[in-house]
């Protein structure tokens, strides 16, 4: 019975998309479409994850055709979580754009084509979360990489155009790794079925082993903006509308982030590059959050904090330890809810103080106070001050890494984890007083001292190159605020329900650590 | 397993010609590298599906370790789908900026109000300069009435007479 409902979560967003192309002259019907659709996926979502969690079967077979001839969609513990809370933040982005600009009758934005790309995106997303196969995933990352070149230059303005040619690009190229590799791992093992990947790999002479791994992790890497591969990231997503930047910070990177965690755990669960991701994350991290620092624009700055803080999750999949991935499972989900936040506010403040720069905007904490709770609290909670989510994360990911360092003393890579925690703590701080500067000027300050304005935090900072005002409307449209206050909920839920949460992610975790229990799941019978 | 070289040799040589286009700063050729590249790997999958065989349709007396291995087939196929639509989409993108540095920094995004303004502007320019004609016409009508050439006296009232039809024209225009 729910093994059926899996591949419903493609097909709802497939069909709807279709739907709302047709519906395109009916703004009210393309609306009622896709939040009914995302409405629906979410409700799956849940039912997924309650089913997944009981241990009942949550594998389908497309077509009929079994295991090693066919395509599998696999539901675990990790798709679903991932699942759900993609599709809770879909849902709630969408009421949000259907609201915003994206909506109105802008030149910029036209709608009909809004909902069928954002549609059509979350279907890859939900794609890539459930593929059994290397293959599907491809597809799936295809799916949601077009959606996404649509949603990226919608309007097709010069600004958008120059963002999205380098973003389609950076992603043309990741996809050619990825396709090249799914070519060289088919042609070592002859399959792409990752159940059965995670056997045959092992079987593979070690410097074969390498060459694959690491080109599947150049791939994922690019579309996950880890640090040598993250210099696309905050020159492409700032542009785009709002809503559609707060989708891509929240998910497209994570989906290369869970990529990541695919590959670490089932396919080449023998092959570890410990070392290597490790180095990695904790360069990603300092080097994000520096870029972040000198940062005028809040877009900008949200976007380098972005790439960042996925050097967070690099280092807990570095760690390994059932812990470390417990912690960075958890630690994805609270990022995704954050940072959609924090850029969706961002959209608020752009609407009501007709700028994104740290120079332009003063005096919002008494223009609108409840805009100024919808920033502060997502901010503290990026920054990682308890009692939040990101505060809970973060513990975890270094209690983990703390475990391992223990443990890999005699491997004499302590010091390597323990300067990787160092990293994430002064990381953490740093993002607290970017965050905290801003607020400091834009919410605090008062509106009449903006002229002439001087101060040390605002020496180093450079504006956008395309620093652009837009008119300052001082509505805000309810349905904007009570999406934006929906999703700060979420992250509050987070923190409350931080221990069930935790557990689940535990239990995910274990499944990740031991490839076996992802192999039965897809062949009940064991692998023939 | 055994490969076709020829098919080795061809993979190398597109993606080395491949890559060397896309690292041009026109857009038009980054597209053709990203085709070239494309191809190459769509031909690394087929080279994966090793020897080569009977057509993977399993009939009756047929032994299956004849056939070729249909799987790789299917995933160039797809690939080739794939990067059909990313083709048209940025062949799309490249002539909306071509569109759009045509137009300069402004891009087209003219307000309705000012686009009337500059209607009602080229209008009357067009106006002014149907008038400009008529005066400078008229000048070297008058200008040739001086001469004393009688050639060219007849020519230029011949000529006068078509200068008049088509000053009609290019009012009613």
């Amino acid at each position: 019975m729910t093994a059926a409902l899996v591949p419903l979560v493609v097909l709802l967003p497939l069909l709807g998309a279709a739907s709302a192309l047709i519906l395109g002259r009916h703004r009210r019907a393309q609306m009622v479409v896709s939040t009914t659709v995302l409405a629906g996926v979410v409700v799956i979502a849940a039912m997924l994850l309650i089913a997944v969690d009981a241990g009942a079967p949550t594998v389908v077979a497309v077509g009929g055709w079994e295991a090693p001839f066919g395509i599998v969609l696999v539901v675990d513990r990790l798709s679903a979580m991932m699942l759900l809370i993609s599709a809770i933040v879909l849902l709630v982005v969408l009421l949000y754009a259907v609201r915003q600009g994206v909506a109105d009758r802008h030149r910029e934005t036209p709608v009909s084509i809004f909902h069928p790309s954002y549609l059509i995106l979350s279907a890859g997303v939900f794609d890539a979360f459930i593929a059994g196969d290397l293959f599907n995933l491809y597809v799936g990352f295809e799916i949601l990489l077009s959606a996404s070149y649509v949603l990226l230059t919608l309007g097709g303005t010069g600004e958008r155009i120059r963002a999205g040619v380098t973003y389609i690009i950076v992603s043309l190229v990741s996809s050619l790794f990825f396709l090249s590799a799914i070519a060289l791992v088919y042609g070592a093992t002859g399959t792409v079925n990752m159940a059965q990947l995670s056997v045959r790999i092992a079987e593979l002479p070690a410097n074969v082993q390498l060459i694959l791994h690491l080109l599947l992790l150049i791939a994922f890497g690019i579309k996950a903006a880890i640090f040598p591969l993250s210099f696309w990231l905050p020159d492409s997503y700032p542009t785009a509308p709002a809503p559609v930047t707060a989708v891509f910070a929240g998910l497209l990177t994570k989906v290369g982030v869970y990529a990541i965690i695919r590959t670490e755990t089932l396919i080449f669960a023998e092959n570890d590059l410990t070392v290597l991701l490790l180095v990695v994350g904790g360069l990603t991290m300092l080097i994000g959050i520096l870029g972040a620092l000198t940062q005028a624009d809040i877009k900008r700055l949200l976007s380098f904090t972005l790439v960042s803080h996925i050097g967070y999750m690099i280092f807990g999949i570095g760690v390994g330890s059932q812990l470390g991935y417990a912690a960075t499972i958890y630690y994805v989900v609270h990022h995704i809810t954050v940072q959609t936040t924090l850029f969706l506010t961002t959209g608020l403040i752009e609407r009501f103080g007709g700028a994104t720069s740290i120079n332009r905007l003063a005096g919002l904490l008494k223009a609108s106070p409840l805009l100024a709770i919808l920033f502060f609290i997502p901010a503290l909670n990026l920054g990682g001050i308890p009692p939040f989510s990101g505060f809970l994360g973060k513990v975890g990911l270094f209690l983990a890494g703390a475990d391992d360092a223990d443990a890999a003393d005699a491997a004499g890579m302590a010091w390597l984890v323990w300067a990787v925690i160092a990293a994430g703590a002064i990381t953490s701080l740093i993002t607290l007083y970017a965050l905290t500067r801003f607020w400091n000027m834009a919410f605090w300050r008062g509106r009449r001292e903006l002229e002439g304005y001087e101060s040390v935090l605002l020496g180093s900072v450079q504006e956008a190159p395309e620093g652009a005002t837009v008119t300052a409307t001082r509505t805000t449209p309810v349905m904007m605020v009570a999406a934006t206050t929906a999703l700060v909920v979420v992250t509050l839920l987070l923190t409350a329900f931080a221990g069930p949460i935790f557990d689940f992610a535990d239990r995910a975790a274990a499944g990740l650590i031991d490839p076996a229990t992802y192999v039965s799941l897809v062949f009940p019978g064991g692998i023939r | 397993m055994t490969a076709s070289l020829t098919l080795v040799v061809l993979m190398a040589v597109l993606f080395g010609a491949g890559i060397s286009i896309m690292l041009e700063r026109s857009l038009t050729r980054v597209l053709i590298g990203f085709l070239l590249v494309g191809n190459a790997v769509n031909i690394l999958i087929y080279l994966m599906s090793g020897t080569p065989g009977l057509a993977p349709i399993l009939n009756e007396g047929v032994d299956p370790a004849e056939i070729s291995d249909p799987l790789p087939q299917a995933f160039v196929l797809t690939a080739i789908v794939i990067n059909l639509g990313i083709t048209a989409f940025m062949l799309a993108l490249i002539y909306r900026s071509w569109w759009l540095a045509q137009l300069g920094a402004k891009g087209d995004l003219i307000d309705d109000e000012e686009e009337d303004a500059q209607d009602a502007e080229e209008a009357a320019v067009l106006i002014r300069s149907s008038a400009d004609d008529d005066r400078a016409i008229q000048e070297i009508i008058d200008a040739s009435d001086e001469e004393p050439d009688e050639d060219l006296e007849s020519e230029a009232s011949a000529r006068d007479a078509g200068e008049r039809d088509l000053d009609d024209e290019e009012v009613r225009r």
